[in-house]
Order: structure tokens, then C-alpha cells, then sequence
């Protein structure tokens, strides 16, 4: 979702605010990794709220970044008001930009999830189903990731000071990996959703042998009913084929692994099976 | 002297996750004094069921940005505790490698940026950022080591990729650590100068003797594994966890408390540093007594202190670690050993920065999680935070609102808190 008005351009050193909701933290401290540019950033901008960094606090700022699914009813209403004080908003990560293993829970009943972690004091703890910041406010910049790739953030940043507007990379993440030359995962045996995940992570995961596991979610043109035929067989690559065999994956299989990243909104397999045609 | 403060801070700042301190002194008596920990909770023991055991070790890490390698590491132990799998030395070399880049970030990240700003009389390190800069590239210059040493071994620290059930999904070429030993040699100035720093500020007062909790191992001062022991005597096998500590829900809290001998316990920095000293390498020793510490030490306070010990104590065994890997190679044979799916229950225990972290899950015949624990450090603590704040606030009542206020927020960022882990 971005916003229609024109991205405003900064006429003053714009003052910046940082805001979890449920998550990790993982994309702040990411963040934080930048270590040179992060000083470079800070001179550009005045840092006024970061609860975890900073005591100093401020209801007045400009930029608002926001890690963090939305959990409580509590949380609906402090997104709704940091989007109206702000005149940009950057959702950091996947909790807060797309969805995440946090909509997991959504599978259940909210009593069921309250009672298998708190038991008998399951009514003490309230919840609601776990969606993320973009599904409750609009988000003029999006930084996929668990957690962010920090060269996406810095161009994010680039983008957001300088007035531009910033489009998510919109290819599977098998394009990074083959133009950095790594070996297919399928190849070494393991079942990866690089051909249907949004890239912009330069396959970290691949470049380690571990498979994607779909962590900035499906990208826009995802064909998952092509990549339910090749992983239940039915139209493989000969690699893909041993390797689907070998795990002997079941439509139940399938789908828990894509839900993983992609539970907002709920994911039924059925919905992207393939047609017979 | 204070006769009447009502104190309620809402979501402190310079910790990870969401806690409120709250204080009520009516007519000069402390009527009430604890840490809320108001933390949305993900419900992640809820969501791992029917995952199967490679996405369950993905997940985990995600419970916590910080510790995310603590957390890989225990939920590895427990699902090939749960499998019957066995890892190999070389498995177990390079996981107690990438743990010491995780203990030095975690602990940097809270001794100058959130710690520190209390010590100099600062909000924050922003104002740092000008007045002196050179510290400010200190700290970061150090934490990113730990991140850089995390990343070498296991791809990256926040969430680590490479670490998989069974080893690691590449081989390290040990070549591409040299350029790390020497950086870790090189960093050893930067903590020198940051004892320095700690050895001429001044800690609050207060002792409380408490019963102390952590991992210990035979033959090392135990991060990635051991059994575990308490100040009080006892010392289990991690499997039997459940026969000692004992969670509950209270109120007031998303995160559940914990007791085992005593209705609280410490673990983290100051509980190894208690319980394990006698293993510490030498150069941390020697800044031990550099900054006043003699084990076993009860002021909460010096947890952070302790924490920059064990930076040292990292430091000096990573360099140890890369000769060895350097001296010995890695081999493909060792980097992934055969894992299937079966029954099981299995335990894993590892001291995460801010202490002992335990995962249990159970799987079914499939490899599907069928149900998951998790107890976590700062959820394990916090009767004891809380015990600590009754005990100090009567002895700091003849000091302004303000003053109270802000000793007591010093005392649990003392504790560096990992809220959003402790409700998970």
C-alpha cells in the first residue's frame, strides 16, 4: 500500500522517531549495525524518539519508522496515531511490512494460543489476531526482511530524504542468487523458496547453503500454482523432482512452509492450487 | 525525605521490550514498588507446533534480535537432543565460536548505549555523538566485532542462517578467520580503555545476597553448554530442568516468573561471574580485580561491570578458538551429520548474554513439533528485579521523586532486560 499525495521534501533537518510493536527488535539493531552511515544519517536528521536507544522523548516528528506486528487492540490505536503525526512512515521488516511468522498464531483461535502458553491464566492476557503495521496504516516506504538488508534500508533512506519514492524489488530471490553464481540449494537436496520470495536480500541464506525459507515474503507476480506443480512433481525440473521426492512433501507440507512468512492474509494452499488446464 | 511519590514509568527507555516501573511512598512508607513486564506476547510456544524441526530452529532464533544465536543454539540442542543426533567437534568448536560474537555485541550494545548514558549523566550516547566522538566509535567499533564474528561463523547474527540441526550448511574455509583473530587482538586496547572508563565512575550501593543460577562446565567457563548449577548447591543435567525451576504467571506480567531453591534467583553476567570465575581467563581475572570484584559480588549494579569482564573473557577465547580452527582445518565430514525425522523429547540449555536459556520441544514420528518450552533469562529474573527494588527503594527514600525515580530505572537497566525474549 503507499500513500497517493506527493512524498513531502524535507525544508528543515526532519526529526525522526522510532516505534516497536511485537517483534524481535532485530531490525533496530540492524540498524544500529550501520555503524559510519548510521553517523553519517544521524547528521542529516535529529533522532527525537527511540525508546530503546534514547530517554529523550518527543511527540513531534516527521519521519516515523516502524518495526513490529500489530497485536492489541491498544497497538490498532497507537499505529492510527503515529500515522497522523507523521508525514512519512517506513515500516522496518517483515513484522511491520508484509507479515510474518507472528500471523502464525492466526491458525488458532486466539483462547486456544492464550491457553497453551499461560494456562489457567489465559484470561489475564489479551490478543487479537496478529497482522502487520501495513495491514491497519498506509506505509510510504516499505523495508522488507527478517530483519532488513541493511543496503535496502540505506536506499530507502536515500530515497525518503531526498523526495523520491522507493518501489520493493518485485523478482524472486533466485535472480540474486544465480547473478552471485551461488549453487542451487535444490541441488544439494534441500527444498528452497527462492522462486517465489521477493528478493532485495542478495540471497544471504542461499550463499550459506541454507534454503530460502521466504522470510520478505511472496513477490507480486509469485506463480504459485507453477511452483505447487514442481514441488508436488507433477511439472519438476529433474533436480527439483529428486528433491521433492526425496522429502515427499504433502499439501499440508507445502503449505506450512509458505505460511511461515505469508499468513496475512490467512494463506490457503487451496486458493493457489493449479489449474487442470 | 520523600513522604509521599507516586513514581509510574510507562514503557522505560534504554532497554529491549516494553516494562513499566512503578513506586507509590504514601506518608513516608513504601507502599509498592515493582517492574511490569507489558510486552505483547507472539506466543511462539503456540505457533511452533506442527512445524517441522528445520523450521522450528529457523523460527526460534526469531524470538529475539539480540540473542537470536542463544536462541538457534538452544532449540539445536534440544531438536538433536530430540533426533539422537550428534554433532561433531567441529560443530561444537564453531558454535562456541559464533556464541562469543554474540556475548560481546549483546553486552556491548548494553554497556555504552543503554548503561553507560546512566554512569556519564546522560539521556542517551546521542549526545556523545559530538561532545566525544572517539568514544562513540569505540563502542561501535567494538560491538560490531561481535556481529562480525557471529556473521564469519553462521552467516549473519540477526538471524544467523548458517547454523543448521546437525552442523552448519557451509564450510568455513578457516583462512577467512585470520583477518578476524587479528581485529579480536587489536580490540583488546578498546576494552583497556573501557575498564578504565568503568574503574573511575562510581556504582550505586547496595548488596542483597540472592541465590545465584547459570550453566558450568567441566572444562570451560560455560556459554554454549554444561550442566546447570545454583549458589545453593544443587546441579542438574538440563534434561531434568523441569524437577528444579518451576514458572508461573503472575500478575502484572506477560512474561512468567521463576523460582528454584528461593522464590528468586539471578542469572546473566554476574551469576557465571559468581558461580565460574575460577575459569575465566587470566586477562579477565586481572580486570576483575582492576575493578573491585571479588566473587562472589551481590550488587546487582555490577552486573554491567561483569559483563565487560566477560567481553574479555570472550575476546581471549575466540582468539583460541580461531588458532585452533586454524591449526587443525575444518573437513567436510564433520560439517553436517545425518539427521531423521523420529519421536522425541529433547532439552537445550546455553547461557544466552543476559543468561540460562532453556528450549524443549517434542516431535512426532514426522519431525513435527508437537508441543515447544521455552524458559527465558529475563522472565527468570525478574522475581529476584523485583525483590531487589523492595529491598533498595526504603534504603534511597530520603532522595527527590526524581532521584528515586531514576535509581530505580538504573537498577533495571542493571538487569539489561531482554522483554520482548522474556514474553516470546
Amino acid at each position: 500500500m503507499s500513500r497517493e499525495e506527493p512524498i513531502p521534501r524535507f525544508g528543515h533537518k526532519p526529526q525522526v522517531a522510532f516505534f516497536d510493536f511485537a517483534c524481535c527488535e532485530g531490525c533496530q539493531l540492524s540498524v544500529l549495525q550501520l555503524e559510519e552511515r548510521l553517523l553519517e544519517i544521524l547528521g542529516h536528521v535529529d533522532v527525537v524518539t527511540w525508546r530503546e536507544a534514547m530517554t529523550e522523548q518527543s511527540t513531534e516528528y516527521d519521519i516515523a519508522f516502524c518495526e513490529g506486528s500489530v497485536t492489541t487492540e491498544e497497538d490498532v490505536e497507537r499505529i492510527k496515531r503515529i500515522r497522523e503525526q507523521a508525514d512519512v512512515l517506513v515500516t522496518l521488516g517483515s513484522c511491520a511490512s508484509g507479515g510474518c511468522h507472528n500471523e502464525l498464531k492466526n491458525q488458532w483461535s486466539m483462547d486456544e494460543v492464550r491457553r497453551v502458553v499461560y494456562g489457567d491464566a489465559a484470561d489475564t492476557i489479551s490478543t487479537i489476531p496478529s497482522r502487520p503495521v501495513t495491514a491497519v496504516v498506509d506505509a510510504d516506504y516499505r523495508v522488507f526482511g527478517c530483519p532488513v538488508s541493511l543496503p535496502e534500508f540505506m536506499t530507502v533512506v536515500n530515497a525518503m530524504l531526498t523526495g523520491q519514492s522507493h518501489q520493493p524489488p518485485n523478482q524472486p530471490v533466485c535472480v540474486e542468487c544465480k547473478l552471485n553464481d551461488y549453487v542451487c540449494v535444490y541441488e544439494m537436496g534441500k527444498v528452497c523458496l527462492g522462486p517465489v520470495t521477493r528478493c532485495g536480500c542478495n540471497a544471504i541464506c542461499t550463499a550459506y547453503g541454507d534454503p530460502c525459507q521466504g522470510c520478505r515474503g511472496l513477490m507480486d507476480a509469485a506463480n504459485i500454482p507453477a511452483m505447487l506443480k514442481a514441488l508436488k512433481r507433477e511439472q519438476a525440473h529433474a533436480i527439483m523432482c529428486a528433491v521433492v521426492q526425496r522429502h515427499e512433501l504433502s499439501d499440508d507440507e507445502i503449505a506450512a512452509k509458505l505460511r511461515i512468512y505469508n499468513n496475512w492474509p490467512e494463506f490457503d494452499l487451496k486458493e493457489a492450487q493449479p489449474d487442470d488446464d | 525525605m520523600t513522604t509521599d511519590a507516586a513514581i509510574h514509568v510507562h514503557h522505560i527507555t534504554r532497554v529491549e521490550g516494553h516494562g513499566d516501573v512503578i513506586a507509590r511512598i504514601e506518608n513516608g512508607l513504601l507502599k509498592e514498588v515493582r517492574f511490569s513486564v507489558v510486552e505483547a506476547p507472539r506466543f511462539f510456544e503456540a505457533i511452533m507446533r506442527g512445524q517441522c524441526y528445520s523450521d522450528v530452529v529457523h523460527i526460534a532464533s526469531r524470538i529475539c534480535g539480540i540473542c537470536a544465536v542463544s536462541h538457534r543454539c538452544a532449540a539445536l540442542q534440544a531438536t538433536e537432543a530430540a533426533l539422537g543426533v550428534e554433532i561433531s567437534p567441529q560443530t561444537d568448536l564453531l558454535r562456541r565460536l559464533a556464541f562469543h560474537g554474540e556475548v560481546l555485541s549483546s553486552h556491548l550494545l548494553h554497556i555504552y548505549f543503554l548503561a553507560a548514558p546512566d554512569l556519564l549523566g546522560l539521556p542517551s550516547v546521542m549526545p556523545l555523538i559530538s561532545s566525544q566522538p572517539d568514544i562513540v566509535r569505540r563502542a561501535m567499533r567494538l560491538k560490531q566485532i561481535g556481529y562480525d564474528l557471529a556473521a564469519l561463523v553462521a552467516g549473519r547474527h540477526t538471524h544467523p542462517v548458517a547454523m543448521t540441526v546437525g552442523g552448519f550448511s557451509f564450510l568455513l574455509d578457516p583462512a577467512r578467520t585470520l583477518g578476524m583473530r587479528e581485529r579480536l587482538a587489536n580490540i583488546l586496547d578498546d576494552l583497556e580503555a573501557t575498564v578504565e572508563l568503568f574503574a573511575s565512575v562510581e556504582l550505586p550501593t547496595f548488596e542483597r545476597e540472592t541465590e545465584y543460577v547459570s550453566l558450568t562446565h567441566p572444562d570451560r567457563y560455560a556459554f554454549y553448554s554444561g550442566e546447570i548449577v545454583s549458589s545453593d548447591g544443587p546441579r542438574i543435567p538440563v534434561a531434568e530442568y523441569r524437577d528444579a525451576i518451576g514458572e508461573r504467571v503472575v500478575e502484572h506480567s506477560t512474561a512468567k516468573w521463576a523460582r528454584w531453591n528461593r522464590d528468586e534467583y539471578l542469572v546473566g553476567a554476574l551469576a557465571r561471574f559468581n558461580n565460574n570465575y575460577e575459569q575465566l581467563h587470566p586477562p579477565a581475572q586481572a580486570a576483575a580485580q582492576r575493578l573491585g570484584m571479588e566473587p562472589p559480588v551481590h550488587n546487582p549494579f555490577a552486573m554491567t561491570v561483569a559483563q565487560l569482564i566477560e567481553c574479555i573473557h570472550c575476546v581471549e577465547d575466540a582468539i583460541e578458538l580461531t588458532d585452533e580452527l586454524v591449526s587443525r582445518g575444518t573437513d567436510r565430514g564433520q560439517q553436517q551429520a545425518e539427521v531423521e525425522a523420529k519421536t522425541g523429547l529433547g532439552v537445550g540449555a546455553v547461557e544466552a548474554p543476559r543468561g540460562l536459556l532453556i528450549h524443549e520441544y517434542e516431535y512426532d514420528s514426522a519431525g513435527k513439533c508437537v508441543s515447544a518450552n521455552h524458559i527465558i533469562p529475563t522472565a527468570q529474573t525478574q522475581a529476584n528485579l523485583n525483590r531487589d527494588m523492595q529491598e533498595f527503594t526504603p534504603r534511597i527514600m530520603d532522595m527527590s521523586p526524581d532521584r528515586i525515580q531514576h535509581l530505580l530505572e538504573m537498577l533495571v537497566r542493571a538487569y539489561d532486560p531482554c522483554i520482548s525474549c522474556s514474553t516470546h
